[in-house]
């Protein structure tokens, strides 16, 4: 959408019933499409820094849309955005990112952004999906989603994802959203004016009630509006940046 | 005549015979014959070949007593030819080859096809060490008689895990009454899982999957426990955790007759270190924590671990360009052993050099039961190293070894073998 409002011509590309599937390696996948004349990756990938080795190796423009549990930065810029456009600056906020941090790259770009803008993050969910380690990456670890919400000036909801349980680290959804599920009387515990995000697309009832979901302090579709213009904004100054060089 | 050989004026270290002086060996039809000081100047052996050691160590062939040469099965990535070459050059004159190979070595036809290859294309000694269960399945035992009478100089399923308590308890009584050595990969599967690095704030920066140092630890109890309850000899492969190195020095304390080998990588390099998700990074264990890498050192020195040994693992670049998560697990590492033990455990005063000589020569080849390997005692096989300890280098691609996966390239190590001899051939002279 981004693109297309910028007037690029937008190319889909899907690894089924590509080259990828028959064997190609990835490397060889972007570099046929760079000679066809691709100037601009946006890639989402299901490993883990992908783009690390093979971004050096391209002359196009390589925008990551997401790696495996790594980052997520246009996630984070628009998540930032939202922000933004409420409070000015983020200096002395206290911001938690509720759920499945261990397998979310929205949380760990969001952290590394929110960390340099002076706020704190708080990650919280139950060990399995929020283990104490994420101390050393400097964000502050609590397992109570009551304590972790206290005074906070706003919450990141994540997704949680169905495979989670039958990959043991939750017993059942509904066992998680007893305890995790952010819920009108949970949102009180936070600041008066704290706001309510989600990355989308939610599982209501799980993560995150209707209420809350649809609620006053949600500002779930400004994400999605502010979506395609942090979106935009990336392309562009990627594109200044391919003038400059 | 017999063929002779002299290796002249070096530094001899010998911790079987507790030597460690300045020597000139005599090495006749590929044995020791004589170590003393002066005999280059007995009449007697005027014209024979001289190595001049001058200022050198001389130290015996080191034992590598893991290692994986991929022949048959892979032999893109490496073959009994070029595994052993690469071997020599890195001052190695012994090497166990583990059975994971394809098909696995679990027969006595199997080890025939490799003790043959071995003597056509091998540049130093290979034993063959045979698979504890058939196909490494970790079902059925495989015949561990018939595979002693054919050679085989160990049972592993390394790389596979034993899981069954059970049968690895039968294996070590039957093993033991044939006295052979069991050597088990210790990793609880349940708990490694589809992990790529070692679990911690590293693994959850980069957004990776890791596997926790108990999964070692669980296996290396419990196999503690089936040691002491068959009084059998149970040999630990690659350590990692600090917690595994515990347990070994209390079952040690305790009389158990467990044993344990630590990798140059594990002892030399921890998880922080892994640049970004550069594979040649990736084995199993994985770069464990800076504390799991002091433990080994602790461990070394003081005699836990018994053995150095690579786990050299070579694999072709397309496998390995798969990424962190997808690429094959191993890193080679014939080529650097003794430049990464002389670099950081000799220079860094972890270890003395007869300690370290006692780790990669007479130590492994104590396990093993080579009565004539890991020494320089007349009557001993004439496999010995020639090394500048000082000797400043670079590894990098291309290796010896048909594969160049290792985390050494492009670092400065201080020592390195400038000749080796395998049997008073020389293998390998820089």
């Amino acid at each position: 959408m981004a693109a297309k409002r910028l007037g690029a011509e937008v190319l889909s590309f899907s690894p089924v019933g590509s080259s990828l599937s028959k064997g190609e390696t990835l490397l060889d996948t972007f570099l046929n499409l760079q000679a066809v004349g691709v100037t601009h990756f946006i890639v989402r990938h299901e490993r883990s820094g992908v783009l690390e080795d093979l971004a050096p190796l391209l002359n196009a423009s390589v925008i990551n849309a997401g790696d495996g549990w790594h980052e997520h930065p246009t996630q984070a810029l628009l998540d930032l955005l939202t922000l933004r456009e409420r409070w000015g600056s983020f200096k002395g906020r206290k911001i938690v990112i509720l759920g499945d941090i261990r397998h979310s790259r929205v949380a760990r770009s969001n952290l590394f952004a929110l960390k340099k803008l002076g706020a704190k993050v708080v990650f919280c969910g139950p060990t399995p999906l929020c283990p104490d380690d994420f101390a050393a990456l400097g964000a502050t670890v609590e397992h109570s989603v009551e304590k972790a919400l206290k005074g906070a000036d706003a919450v990141n909801v994540l997704r949680l994802q169905i495979e989670r349980m039958d990959q043991g680290f939750v017993p059942s959804l509904a066992d998680y959203a007893l305890t995790y599920q952010l819920t009108p009387s949970r949102v009180e515990l936070m600041k008066p004016e704290a706001l309510v995000l989600h990355p989308g697309p939610i599982n209501r009832g799980v993560e995150l009630s209707s209420e809350v979901a649809d609620g006053p302090r949600s500002v779930i579709l400004e994400q999605v509006a502010n979506g395609v213009l942090a979106r935009m904004a990336v392309l562009a100054l990627s594109e200044q940046g391919r003038s400059l060089a | 005549m017999p063929e002779q050989v002299i290796v002249t004026n070096g530094l001899v270290i010998d911790p079987v015979s507790r030597l460690e002086a300045v020597r000139d060996i005599l090495i006749e039809d590929g044995k020791i014959s004589a170590v003393a000081a002066g005999l280059a100047r007995k009449p007697a052996l005027k014209g024979v070949p001289a190595i001049d050691a001058k200022g050198k160590w001389v130290i015996p062939g080191l034992v590598d007593m893991h290692v994986h040469l991929r022949e048959p099965g892979r032999e893109g990535d490496e073959t009994i030819s070029t595994g052993t070459k690469a071997a020599a050059r890195g001052g190695v004159t012994t090497v166990l080859a583990m059975a994971n190979t394809e098909p696995v070595c679990d027969s006595t036809s199997q080890l025939a096809f490799l003790r043959a290859k071995a003597r056509t294309d091998a540049a130093i000694t290979v034993l063959f060490a045979g698979a504890v269960t058939l196909g490494q399945k970790g079902e059925k035992l495989t015949e561990f008689a018939k595979l002693r009478a054919a050679g085989a100089a160990a049972l592993s399923d390394d790389g596979r895990p034993l899981m069954n308590a059970g049968l690895l308890r039968r294996a070590l009584e039957y093993a033991e009454d044939l006295d052979l050595l069991v050597i088990d990969h210790c990793e609880d599967l349940t708990l490694s899982s589809g992990a790529c690095v070692h679990e911690g704030a590293e693994a959850l920066r980069k957004g990776l999957k890791g596997t926790p140092w108990a999964a070692e630890t669980v296996q290396v109890v419990r196999d503690i426990a089936l040691a002491q309850l068959t009084d059998a000899r149970l040999h630990i492969a690659h350590i990692s955790a600090a917690s595994s190195v515990e347990a070994i020095r209390a079952a040690k304390k305790n009389g158990v007759r467990i044993s344990a080998e630590a990798a140059p990588h594990h002892f030399a390099l921890n998880d922080k270190d892994v640049p970004g998700y550069d594979t040649n990074w990736k084995m199993n264990p994985p770069l464990r924590g800076a504390k799991d890498r002091l433990a080994l050192l602790a461990g070394l020195a003081d005699g836990t671990i018994d053995a150095i040994a690579t786990d050299h693992a070579p694999h072709g670049c397309a496998a390995k360009a798969l990424g962190m998560d997808q690429a094959p697990f191993g890193v080679i590492g014939l080529e650097t052993s003794l430049s990464v033990a002389l670099t950081d455990l000799f220079h860094k005063k972890v270890l003395t050099r007869r300690k370290l000589v006692e780790r990669m020569s007479a130590a492994p080849a104590a396990l093993l039961g080579l009565k004539n390997k890991g020494t320089l005692a007349r009557g001993a096989d004439a496999d010995l190293v020639v090394i500048d300890p000082d000797a400043l280098w670079t590894p990098a691609a291309p290796f010896f070894s048909k594969s160049s996966n290792t985390p050494f390239s492009g670092r400065r190590l201080k020592g390195r073998a400038l000749t080796t001899l395998s049997a008073g051939r020389v293998v390998h002279a820089l």
